[in-house]
């Protein structure tokens, strides 16, 4: 493994951010190339139906 | 006294949003307790404790807003309430809302993502990241309340998919130089670390780059990583990845105390490593651990440097005990004190100081108190009643819920500092400072009022009371390393630039006190 390259490690860091967009401030003020998302809970917040949802799509 | 509340249906905000608008509301005159939250479950039921309830929170989702205000006067609710899109305003002001919603709208934009940072509520955040290792994204995930069924699954995952977790809990990574959550700014260099503990990888690594080296990666696993649910799976895969990554020369691991399976088969695992390592198990004991192996084991943070920076340059760093100034200047401390005072308080932001100023304290012999103790019998009967010598992580959940951490902001800090200074008996009182990304932009400025306040109270009752402070960070980090030490030392505070030799600084202050010995 010594001469592979090293997953994460080695690789350039592609960053998607799910919450407070200060994460992802920090990140892109290092040069990371990041995006942001607003995430907000789905199914209104609805845990069983989040799980529902996920096994139909 | 009154209270009130307005809900806000389908308006949803992130925590740390939320925890400006709380601190903006919170500064009105006449304001006792305010509480911004979205409407889930576990937040309704904080509402209630604090005797805030009504149909239309108990109609509330975890979409929708809910701001209740307990203050003075109603006409102070009232108009404190009727401010609510001011301050949400100016909170906005500026910033672009993201289009994006989803994870998946997420991925969408990013196809070639290999990493996904989740700091979303922790009822949500596995559903994430699962969603996200599936992916084929490695995640940093920041949000806490996972459980730890849910992280074991996350980790196995991971684990067959060739990923990395780090986390639940995580609050620091450094991969390639690249800091993620709460991470110093760093040069890089040949010293690999992995931590089970997010402010102990912050100290290591800007106590490295303050020494002059630099670190190829630090990685942050969380703290249940290195419990016997999880038996340190994603240890064991960072260590794997910094045994084979060519830049990194030296291995230090840093933790809180290990479940006792995992501490044996991680034990044996660094004794066999192929790079030289460094354990730093604090509250663990050790010593026989590393005698004829490729193991050293440092009993501090401190030590763990000392010992990585002589693998790499060949030549011991300056000691860590005190100096003769420094043993000068306890001594000319302890004559200010009047005969009552006797007793140390430590209020934290990082729980890994805490800790490790309880077991430096504990190993010179003093009892200390905690919310956060090292046996339980050294536990607080109430975390907001101190006892003698007492330690507190002000990180807590129980401080925390609903509130700032005080690694983003100091009120919590400010609140309990000034309570201290009431006690007639305390003497001394240890802070420490965290620089860094996503810190708070001014630490020291947002405590120093409380500091000059407490220390003012302590003078009129005939004493004086021993501000002793570190501060974690390099001069790279964006608050100004030099300012926040020049501001405490203008305050007063006696200033390290080690929570380890602040806590030894305190033990020579405790040792002989006016009055006899006390607390031993």
């Amino acid at each position: 493994m010594e001469n592979n390259i090293i997953p994460l490690l080695d690789e350039a860091i592609l960053a998607i951010n799910l919450g407070p967009k200060q994460f992802y401030e920090s990140l892109e003020k290092q040069g990371v190339e990041a995006v942001q998302v607003d995430w907000t809970p789905s199914a209104g917040g609805d845990k069983d139906m989040i799980k529902l949802l996920d096994e139909l799509l | 006294m009154a209270s009130g509340y307005v809900v806000r249906k389908q308006q949803y905000y992130d925590s740390i949003f939320l925890m400006g608008v709380n601190k903006r509301l919170s500064e009105n005159r006449g304001v006792l307790q305010t509480a911004v939250l979205m409407g889930s479950e576990k937040n309704k039921q904080l509402l209630a404790d604090i005797g805030i309830h009504g149909p239309q929170i108990d109609s509330a989702g975890p979409n929708d807003l809910i701001v209740a205000i307990i203050a003075d006067t109603p006409q102070i609710v009232e108009a404190v309430l009727g401010k609510l899109d001011e301050a949400l305003d100016r909170i906005q002001a500026g910033s672009i809302p993201s289009v994006l919603h989803t994870l998946e709208e997420g991925l969408a934009q990013k196809p070639n993502a290999n990493l996904a940072v989740i700091s979303i509520p922790g009822e949500y955040a596995a559903h994430e990241a699962r969603k996200a290792l599936e992916a084929g994204l490695n995640v940093f995930l920041f949000s806490s309340n996972v459980s730890i069924e849910d992280e074991l699954d996350l980790k196995q995952c991971a684990l067959q998919n060739n990923l990395l977790v780090m986390g639940p809990d995580c609050g620091t990574s450094l991969l390639g130089g690249i800091g993620i959550g709460f991470a110093n700014i760093v040069r890089r260099g040949p010293i690999g670390v992995i931590g089970a503990a997010g402010t102990g990888l912050q100290e290591f690594t800007s106590q490295i780059h303050n020494a002059g080296l630099g670190i190829s990666h630090a990685i942050g696993t969380g703290s249940h990583d290195v419990s016997d649910e999880i038996e340190g799976i994603t240890t064991f895969t960072a260590l794997e990845r910094l045994e084979a990554d060519s830049q990194t020369k030296v291995i230090v691991f840093i933790s809180k105390p290990l479940g006792a399976k995992t501490f044996t088969k991680l034990v044996e695992r660094l004794q066999g490593c192929r790079k030289p390592a460094i354990g730093c198990f604090l509250g663990q004991p050790v010593e026989p651990l590393d005698r004829n192996t490729n193991l050293q084991c440092a009993r501090t943070i401190d030590e763990a440097v000392q010992l990585a920076a002589k693998h790499v340059t060949g030549s011991p760093l300056p000691p860590i005990q005190l100096t003769s100034e420094e043993l000068e200047w306890a001594a000319r401390e302890k004559a200010g004190w009047s005969p009552e005072q006797k007793y140390l308080r430590g209020v934290f932001a990082g729980g890994t100081f805490c800790y490790q100023s309880q077991q430096i304290l504990r190993d010179a012999g003093f009892a200390v108190h905690s919310n956060a103790p090292f046996a339980p019998q050294n536990r607080l009967s109430h975390p907001d009643q101190s006892l003698e010598h007492t330690l507190l992580d002000m990180g807590d959940d129980y401080y925390t819920l609903g509130k700032p951490h005080p690694m983003i902001n100091g009120t919590l800090r400010v609140q309990r500092i000034l309570t201290e200074s009431l006690d007639h008996q305390v003497a001394i009182l240890l802070l420490d400072f965290i620089l860094g990304y996503n810190a708070s932009t001014d630490p020291v400025g947002e405590l120093l009022d409380a500091i000059l306040e407490a220390r003012q109270r302590v003078r009129k009752r005939g004493g004086s009371l021993t501000v002793v402070a570190s501060i974690c960070g390099t001069e790279d980090d964006p608050q100004d390393l030099n300012l926040q030490t020049q501001l405490l030392k203008e305050a007063g505070a006696i200033v390290f630039r080690s929570n380890a030799r602040a806590t030894l600084f305190c033990c020579e202050l405790l040792k002989h006190p006016l009055g006899g010995a006390h607390g031993k």
